[in-house]
């Protein structure tokens, strides 16, 4: 029982595959990653099956979650954001999936890995790049000098804003993992006090309870943040404020 | 996002929200999107304190590899922990005064990119 609180967050390869030196095993985390994509994709098909006018229990939660990625598109966005929506909406639902289902327990957090979140901000923020200059071409580079800047200042403004677009990557990924990742340790931790104090267990089981509830806002509003981001950020690479 | 989807009377309801709907497709397709909300709200200050972080580590980690690739060690590296320390704090001060904007105007959600 005394394992430690990282422990849940090992990978292990559940089929071992090489291929030319490179080892893309089929790990804990992948199949995690599989279920949450499968289960986003089954809830949509599922409960959109039999349409009603008047929407029946699963099908509204279909329709809220979509009301919810297309309004959040819209407010941040606007019209022209319309097109994206799939890749935004996808990324909502697989990390919405991905934090819940690392909830359950004996279940994997792939959502904890910096790797992972890491990867995705990195294609969102090379997707958005690649958007902005292909709306704007090289006037898209105009982002990182402010109109009415002063000429002496200039210099070291560039630089500070191209240090300052590089680091979205890095705000998006760090904040989505170490959310989850001190979570999962926390409750880990309080697990562990439940069984060395014996019959004053009862409090840390009582904080649990409190902290598992924080924690099952934090995974659904950490999901969207992620997501809102990337709206922004697509916002800024569109409409160039 | 979490509407009162109908117990009561449900396709009187939906007369309703498909006018709300129709009002925000005329305004969609005018100019400014509309204001975020709470749980936009809530979002934009939860960046603040990484953004600080960010900016320091990729401030940080650009001057490494410089120094490295120059072999100016340290020197690069200390000077762009400043820049990005300074990144960091502008992403952040654009972060709360976006969001201030957005509560007192009721501006669009989102546009933290346009100073002065």
């Amino acid at each position: 029982m005394a394992q430690s609180p990282v422990e849940q967050f090992r990978i292990e390869r559940l089929l071992p595959i090489h291929l030319g030196g490179v080892d893309i095993s089929f790990t804990n985390s992948a199949a995690v990653m599989l279920a949450a994509a499968l289960l986003a994709a089954a809830l949509f098909v599922l409960a959109m099956r039999n349409r009603a006018l008047v929407p029946g229990r699963w099908q509204s939660v279909a329709e809220i979650l979509y009301q919810g990625g297309a309004g959040m598109l819209r407010d941040t966005v606007g019209a022209e954001g319309r097109k994206y929506f799939p890749f935004v909406f996808t990324l909502f639902m697989f990390l919405l999936f991905g934090n819940l289902i690392g909830l359950i327990p004996y279940t994997f957090t792939f959502t904890s890995h910096i790797i992972v979140t890491a990867a995705l901000a990195v294609f969102v923020f090379i997707g958005v790049t690649v958007i902005g200059f292909a709306k704007h071409g090289l006037h898209y580079l105009k982002l990182f000098l402010p109109e009415g800047t002063p000429i002496f200042v200039a210099p070291l403004l560039v630089v500070i804003e191209i240090l300052s677009y590089l680091s979205r990557p890095f705000s998006l990924a760090m904040r989505l993992a170490i959310n989850m990742l001190v979570g999962h340790v926390l409750l880990q931790l309080l697990a562990g006090f439940v069984i060395a104090l014996g019959v004053f267990g009862i409090v840390p089981i009582a904080f649990m309870g409190g902290i598992f509830l924080l924690e099952l806002l934090v995974a659904v509003l950490q999901a969207y943040v992620f997501t809102i981001l990337s709206c922004i950020y697509l916002n800024d690479a569109i409409h160039m404020h | 996002m979490a509407d009162e989807s109908g117990d009561s009377s449900p396709l009187g309801d939906l007369e309703a929200r498909l006018r709300a709907a129709r009002a925000r497709e005329a305004e969609a397709a005018g100019v400014a999107p509309k204001a975020g909300g709470t749980a936009a709200g809530l979002g934009l200050g939860l960046r603040i304190g990484v953004e600080l972080v960010a900016g320091v580590l990729v401030g940080v980690l650009i001057g490494w590899a410089l120094d490295r690739w120059l072999g100016t060690r340290p020197w690069l590296m200390v000077l762009f922990f400043f820049l990005g320390a300074a990144a960091g704090i502008m992403n952040a001060y654009r972060v709360s005064t976006g969001a201030e904007r957005e509560a007192d105007s009721g501006g669009s959600g989102g546009e933290d990119r346009r100073e002065e």
